[in-house]
Formats: structure tokens, sequence, C-alpha cells
């Protein structure tokens, strides 16, 4: 088909194209420019020379950080956590969501199980009582403070029992009839099912996790134990070098521009979230309107 | 109920324990511990043994003018945020709605929304680079059309605008998704019979788009109220400092400054408490006002 566009929705065409690749583009540059200064020399970078694109190529900063003993050792720390934090958020999320997706009639007590879940997303203790009884319990500095307060995160159980409620019915019904329980019908039959949205809610787990720097920083009462997000909110943020002690180190640091290295570091800590977002935006579209929209 | 329906049961109940146990002691724990904000904590003595005060921590507050800074501060930042985390989204969505080039559309829509996921130590990081008065891209630039280098982090009467923009670039593109998938299940028959009735493109969005999205809209509007005391602890804890406490600083900063850095518990579990609560009464009403007049339900 032949469209005949009147001169002002052509203008208007224009605008439109313009304005949105423009505000794209002020979202990214921060990034790029960060990333440019990562890998320009050091000499550049103290010019101001660097805008969009490395300006006197260096890796410099790069092996810098590569050769940094904290950051190696928080970078293991993250990973750490996220594997073991992300595997029990996931068999908690399944493991409340099923029940509390059956109808009243099937679960007891179901409207108080759930509003007892859903009750700690609308109130909370605060900030000091939740560190009084993650230090009673006798947590700090241990990698449990970081994955078991935030175990359950009841925002994730909502979407998974949303959606195990649109599955249809007669399939578990016929399970039932097939005479399996509860947890073979789980774990045979919603689990495979349920794998798009399963991931999605993985995805959002990783980089909760990843990202998660407050915990680390109350919860760990020394430096060495901090997460990477921990360690790169000292660093970057407050940028106290105090825990370089190694003289051969900070003769090192001395060569290079301080900016990039921060700004090797903050790319590094990205990287992670860059390689899954993909993935996440995939499956964002079928994830996030489980929650939202109801018949 | 019958013994019957217990024994086809219970395995639902079991798989619940786990959750249960969890959210017993790191959520509802907690909220046993506010009796802190009643007492003069000390932590060696726990929370039996301390001296019982009452009320005197909240009179404390209510009398310090720190505290109606704070909370004049909050309320505004996080007001700002709502307003503009409600129209940047919907009209960068309404925008990308006139865009026929697909690959263009979902370029757009991948750069922006991809901050969403950036946590805001690295955004600090990046924030703190770009923005700094001396060697930062945006003040070069602002140099190079002329004008005089600004303080954004360092400028009282900058903080609170660097706060809600920041926050809305970094957010927009989220929304954005959220209201074009509730533009893409407008039903197209609408669209055809607003063709045969003369309609061109902006009649079709206005007659026919703008209100189909009104109810999502006014859902995540009610929604976002709740949070009027959330400035954004993440956000401000990365980027103020003591330069811009008088307009920057908020209910959560506060709470963690005066009670982690600088140990008075019960006063800051008193703040703390006295944020919780009006929270809960404020998501409590747009949850309502949501369920009321949206049929919106969350579980």
């Amino acid at each position: 088909m032949v469209q005949h566009y009147s001169w002002s929705r052509k203008l208007f065409v224009v605008f439109n194209y313009t304005f949105l690749a423009v505000l794209s583009l002020i979202s990214i540059l921060p990034l790029i420019n960060v990333f440019s200064v990562s890998l320009s020399s050091a000499a550049a970078v103290e010019a101001g020379k660097v805008t969009l694109w490395p300006v006197d190529f260096s890796w410099k900063a790069y092996e810098f950080v590569a050769k940094k003993h904290e950051f190696l050792v928080s970078m293991g720390i993250s990973v750490e956590r996220v594997l073991l934090g992300v595997s029990l958020n996931m068999l908690l999320t399944v493991l409340t969501a099923y029940p509390l997706s059956k109808e009243a009639a099937n679960l007891k007590f179901r409207t108080g199980y759930a509003w007892f879940f859903v009750f700690t997303m609308l109130f909370s203790g605060g900030l000091i009582p939740s560190y009084m009884v993650v230090r009673n319990l006798h947590l700090l500095d241990s990698i449990w403070a970081l994955v078991l307060p935030g175990a359950l995160p009841i925002f994730n159980v909502i979407l998974m029992l949303n959606f195990f409620r649109g599955l249809p019915k007669e399939l578990s019904e016929s399970a039932f009839i097939d005479g399996a329980g509860h947890w073979q019908t789980l774990w045979r039959i919603i689990i495979p099912l349920s794998m798009p949205s399963i991931a999605t809610v993985t995805l959002f787990a990783i980089v909760s996790h990843w990202n998660e720097w407050f915990n680390g920083l109350i919860y760990m009462n020394d430096p060495i134990h901090y997460p990477l997000a921990s360690y790169l909110q000292t660093i970057v943020v407050r940028m106290d070098m105090s825990s370089i002690s190694d003289p051969a180190m900070l003769l090192l640091l001395s060569k290079l521009n301080d900016r990039s290295v921060r700004a090797a570091q903050i790319f590094l800590g990205m990287v992670p979230v860059l390689c899954v977002y993909p993935f996440l935006q995939r499956y964002f579209m079928s994830g996030m309107t489980l929650g939202s929209v109801k018949e | 109920m019958s013994r019957r329906n217990w024994r086809l049961e219970w395995p639902l109940h079991l798989m619940l324990v786990p959750g249960i146990l969890i959210v017993l002691l790191f959520s509802y724990g907690p909220m046993f511990g506010i009796v802190i904000a009643f007492e003069n904590f000390i932590p060696v003595k726990g929370i039996f043994h301390s001296q019982w005060v009452g009320l005197e921590h909240f009179k404390y507050i209510y009398h310090l003018s720190e505290t109606r800074e704070v909370l004049r501060n909050t309320v505004f930042i996080a007001f700002l945020k709502i307003i503009g985390g409600l129209i940047a989204p919907l009209v960068t969505a309404l925008l990308l709605n006139e865009i026929v080039k697909k690959i263009f559309k979902r370029t757009i829509q991948t750069i922006i929304y991809m901050p969403h996921f950036i946590s805001w130590v690295i955004m600090a990081g990046i924030l703190l680079d770009v923005l700094s008065p001396t060697s930062g891209i945006v003040n070069q630039f602002i140099a190079w059309l002329g004008f005089e280098k600004v303080f954004f982090l360092g400028n009282d009467k900058w903080f609170p605008y660097v706060l809600v923009v920041t926050d809305v670039l970094k957010e927009f593109g989220f929304g954005t998704v959220v209201y074009l998938a509730a533009i893409t299940a407008v039903n197209p028959s609408l669209y055809e019979a607003a063709v045969l009735d003369g309609a061109n493109r902006w009649k079709q969005t206005l007659n026919v788009t703008i209100p189909a999205i009104i109810p999502i809209t006014i859902l995540l509007t009610t929604l976002a109220l709740g949070n009027v005391l959330n400035a954004g602890f993440d956000q401000v804890f990365n980027l103020y400092n003591p330069s811009v406490y008088s307009t920057g600083d908020i209910l959560d900063t506060y709470v963690y400054r005066i009670g982690l850095a600088s140990a008075q518990y019960g006063v800051a579990t008193a703040v703390g408490l006295f944020k919780s609560v009006i929270s809960l009464v404020l998501i409590s009403l747009s949850y309502f006002l949501a369920y009321r007049f949206a049929n919106y339900r969350i579980f």
C-alpha cells in the first residue's frame, strides 16, 4: 500500500526519529565515555581528550585490576554468592509459590498464608532491627548473611504463583488420577511446563544478587569478605584507596590515571549484567505481564 | 476438614515450611526488634535489659529541625520522581509506537531499558565521573557551549534535581516497556474503525491509544504514590556528600547515618519505625484504591 503523508506528518516522523535517537544516546553515552576512559592512556585521560572512543589505546588499567588481590577475592565472593543465593531463591520460590497457587478449597489457610507473606512487602522492621537479627544469629562476616535474609523474594513468588495458576488445571488433575502426589506433580508436570517463567525469575535473582551491595557493606565487618558490589562501593564511590598497601601495587598505580582504574573496575562490575541482559529482555515480556494483568 | 483431604493436602503445607521459617526469622524477627525504638538500647545489654524510655526518642526527633528537613527532602524528591517517572515513559512509549521501522524501535527499546538492570553503585561510579566539575564530559560540554561549569553533586541547589533527572533516565526505559505492552494489547479493529471515520494518526493516538492506556497509567501512579517516603536509598547514599545534606538527605540515609554510623540505635529505629508506619498506611491505601477502581489484586 502506498501511503501519502501530509507535510506535517513527515515533519513529525523526522522529529520523532531524531528525538528518540538522541534520547537513547543520552542513556548510553555515559557508559561509552567511561568505557573509553578505561581504555585510554593516563596522559590522554589527564589532558581531557577522551570523549566517546579510547584515545592512545591502553590495557594498563585492566592489567592493574587483574593483579589487584582484593578485587579478585571480592569477585570470587560475588560468584559464590550468586550460585548459592540464586539456587536458594529458586528452591524456596517454587516451593512457596506452588501451594499458594492452589485454590482456597484445596489448601486450608491459603488466605492466611498469602497474607503472612505479603505483609512483609508492606511493612518491615527497618534497618537497625534487621541488623540486630543477623548479628544475634552470629551470621556477621559469613556468606550466609548475604543469602539468608533475602532467601525468599516475595515479589518473585507472586510472579511464579500467577504463572502456575495460568497452567491448565486438567494437567495436574490427570496426574492426580494417575496416582501422583503433589511432589511428583510439581516436579514432573508443573516445573517442566514453567521453564520460561522460571528462567525469567532466575535471571532476576542473578542480577539482584550480583548488584546487591548494601548487605555486604553492613554485615561484613572485615572488607576482605565484601562481595564485588560492596567492594566497588568503597573504591569507586567513596574512593577509598587505603586498602592498597602493597608497595609494588602503589608504584604501579602511580603510573596510571586513577580515573581509568576506577572506570575499568566499573566496567568489569557491569559485565555479568550486560551478559545476561539480552536473555532477560527476551523473557521479560512474558515474565512481567504475568503478575500484572488479570482477568 | 475430612481426613482424606488432609492426607492429600499435607505435602502442600510441608512445602511452605522452609519459606515460612525464613520469613519468620528475617522479616518478622526484625519487627519485634522495633521495641528498640522505645529503649535506650545498648547492644551489650540486649533488647531485654536495656533501659525503657517510652516515647522519649520520638519527642527528641519531633523537636529536631533536622528531621523536618529530611522529611521535606524525602517527599520533595520522591514526588518529583513519581511525576517524572510517569510522564517520561508515557511520552516515550507513545513516540515509539509511531515508529514503523521494527529494527529501530527494537534497538531504542533495548538501549533505554538496559540501565534499569545496572546497580546504583555502578551508576554512581559513572555519574561521579561524567558529572565531575573538572574532568567530567558533561561539564566539558557545558564549557564548550560557553557556559559556566556546574558542580552538580556538590551544589545543594542542583543536587535534588540531579537525583530526579538521573533516576528518570535510569528507569524510564522500564516504564516505557510496560506502557508499550499495554499499547500493543489494544484491539486493532478500534484503529480500523477510526480510519474509516477519517481519523489521521494524530487523531488515532488521541482517541484510541491514549484512552486505552489510561487505566494502566492510573494504576501505576496509584501504586507509586504509596512509595512517597521512598526517595531511593541506593541512589542517594551513593551520590551524596556532606555539602548536599541540607537538600539531599532522605529518611533512609538519615537512619543509616544516625544508626549504624553514629550508633544511636534507639533514635534511628524510631525514625525507621515512623517511616515504616506511614508507608504501611500509604501503601495499603494505594493498593486499596487500585483494587477498588482498577480491580487490581496482587495475588
